[in-house]
């Protein structure tokens, strides 16, 4: 676990093993390329690269009608303009005409860190979540971001893919396999379950090793498809603990605590706390500090289940 | 066929598909009369001549793309389309009823014929232009046309894209400007007016032509004519009249998008039935599309 890379590292990178691959991928940019990686891309493959300039709304079109004609689309900028500013063009056109278009937004959450608010999304998942045909996936590291680039290649129709600014531990070996729809159990316990997805995993393992010395074991799972949630195996771990702790670097509101919730209600309603930033904005700073600023670290996560078992007794 | 038979077949499309328009809008109760009646000659001259297409094989690699961008305009491309025969004239009547491949505004998942789904204004150039960028990787000689509102230049995603077409050298993509001067708080240059339209798209590098939205002649002239640089986009700036060919919706916003009364409907297909007949057709006559 000692190697750190950002999950935006595989966006460009995969692009262009995919195009050597034979895949008709494309990828469109709101002169943004350098930071998203797709420059790479474009250095490779340069007549399939289109930078459209600052204009995320076009840069959504153009993906569209280069879906339309049967590539498939890969488009993105930092998380808040790609799906803030162009969320019409994501809905009207893309979903609603269920196109190859591949949102991969690659500055999502408070590790973008020193911009500050306005380039910290944190309602991105809540506004891909509820739109008819999208997929949205957070993968939690560099392997994860890359087989996830490689499964929304392969499956026709719209996705969204949340990744990160910030160098986070690679969790994952080379033999992992993204299996979309499917939460992974990372970690198996019996007194809570600790769901969590993008960077939040890293920190939910950490939470887990804490709780461990105090003799509670926690189950962790992955949750790297946000929608379509895997109901099934969350419901089973949250029947098994009876106690659940969503963990996002993402709005309380409408991610995957929203979703976690929502199966749960329907299905196996048990004591549940959401973890993540609680219907505020962020602001500016390094990413570890407004980790423990907004209460998104291991320890946070480990004291949210501790009160949350005094609830389940 | 001579110039003149051409145009006259095409004036007679354009006539028996304003008569449509008008039944299919006042069956449904609700619709886009004006806007689609202004564009009515553009579109017949697009179908009926200037597209490279083929109704029996609406997915044919090479065919010309249309995309309506000012999508509340479909009853005129649900009335193309019929006329041409990519579906069935009996699917008129079923505009924006429950269960319809006619959706209120075009929908590319259920009826055959539109390439994508418009409605939400301002999207229709940028999607016109990634397909003509991806037609041009594909060493596709097929043309895409799209046809956009003067109201809806107003969205500013319409300027992102007309600055992206001549920025990639798209020559493959043909705007055109149903330019009626009405949107539906009134008159354009009133609710938000844009100044030089012609100049603007000339200052976005694109070839400018102006003819007048219904005459017939002008626009085969406007919409066949090679640009003088094949790496330059052409934009056809269309001047047409809001609500053309019924009396009483010619240049009044008030019909923008409202279906007309049963009375009022009386008297406009009257109106557009006499043309039907001067044109050499009758209401009657429809050509029948293939069974879809």
């Amino acid at each position: 676990m000692s190697e750190k890379r950002a999950t935006r590292e595989a966006y460009g990178a995969t692009l262009i093993e995919l195009a050597n691959e034979g895949l008709p991928v494309v990828a469109v940019d709101a002169d943004l390329s350098g930071s998203t990686t797709t420059a790479k891309f474009a250095s490779a493959y340069p007549d399939r690269h289109f930078n459209v300039g600052i204009a995320e709304q076009n840069m959504i079109g153009t993906a569209a009608g280069l879906a339309v004609e049967g590539k498939i689309a890969f488009t993105g900028s930092f998380a808040v303009f790609a799906t803030g500013r162009a969320y019409d063009q994501i809905r009207n056109t893309v979903c609603y005409s269920g196109l190859d278009v591949k949102v991969v937004p690659t500055h999502a959450g408070i590790t973008v860190g020193p911009d500050g608010g306005s380039h910290q999304m944190l309602e991105d998942i809540a506004l891909m979540r509820v739109l008819p045909g999208m997929r949205v996936l957070v993968p939690a590291d560099y392997v994860a971001a890359r087989e996830a680039i490689r499964v929304a290649a392969a499956t026709p129709g719209p996705f969204y893919i949340r990744l990160g600014r910030a160098a986070v531990p690679v969790i994952y070996d080379d033999d992992y396999t993204f299996e979309l729809g499917r939460a992974r159990l990372l970690r198996t316990g019996v007194h809570v379950t600790l769901v969590a997805c993008g960077v939040m995993v890293e920190q939910a393992l950490a939470a887990a090793e804490q709780l461990e010395l105090e003799g509670i074991h926690a189950e962790v799972l992955d949750v790297a498809t946000i929608k379509p949630l895997d109901a099934a195996t969350i419901t089973a771990s949250a029947l098994k603990t009876g106690a659940v702790v969503t963990c996002e670097e993402h709005s309380v509101i409408g991610g995957l605590g929203s979703a976690v919730a929502e199966a749960l209600g329907e299905l196996a309603p048990v004591p549940l706390v959401r973890v993540g930033v609680r219907d505020v904005f962020g602001t500016s700073g390094e990413p570890a500090e407004l980790m423990a600023h907004f209460g998104l670290t291991g320890a946070d996560i480990a004291a949210a289940a501790r009160e949350l078992l005094v609830r389940k007794r | 066929m001579t110039d003149a038979a051409r145009i006259a077949a095409i004036e007679a499309k354009a006539a028996r598909m304003r008569y449509d328009i008008v039944e299919m809008i006042a069956e449904a109760g609700s619709g886009h009369p004006g806007g689609s009646l202004s564009a009515a000659d553009i579109v017949a001259t697009l179908y009926f001549h200037v597209l490279r297409h083929d109704p029996t094989r609406p997915d044919w690699p090479e065919r010309d793309r249309f995309v309506l961008s000012k999508g509340h305009a479909a009853p005129v491309l649900y009335a193309a389309l019929a006329e041409a025969g990519y579906l069935g004239r009996d699917h008129l009547k079923t505009l924006r009823k429950l269960g319809s491949i006619l959706q209120g505004h075009p929908d590319s998942g259920k009826c055959p014929g539109v390439e994508v789904s418009t409605g939400s204004l301002g999207q229709g150039l940028a999607i016109a232009n990634g397909m003509a960028l991806a037609l041009r990787l594909d060493e596709n000689p097929a043309r895409v046309f799209c046809l956009l509102g003067d109201g809806e230049l107003q969205e500013g995603e319409v300027w992102e894209a007309a600055m992206f077409a001549p920025h990639y050298g798209l020559g493959n993509v043909t705007a055109i400007v149903d330019y009626n001067g009405l949107q539906i708080d009134g008159a354009c240059t009133e609710v938000m007016c844009l100044g030089g339209v012609a100049e603007k798209w000339a200052a976005f590098g694109w070839e400018v032509r102006e003819t007048s939205g219904h005459d017939v002649e002008g626009l085969l002239d406007a919409l066949t004519e090679p640009p003088a640089d094949p790496a330059v986009p052409v934009v056809v700036v269309a001047y047409t009249i809001k609500g053309k060919g019924v009396s009483f919706m010619e240049g009044d916003a008030g019909w923008h998008g409202k279906a007309p009364s049963a009375e009022q409907t009386a008297t406009a297909l009257a109106e557009l039935g006499a043309a039907l007949e001067a044109a050499g057709s009758t209401p009657a006559s429809a050509t029948e599309g293939g069974a879809r």
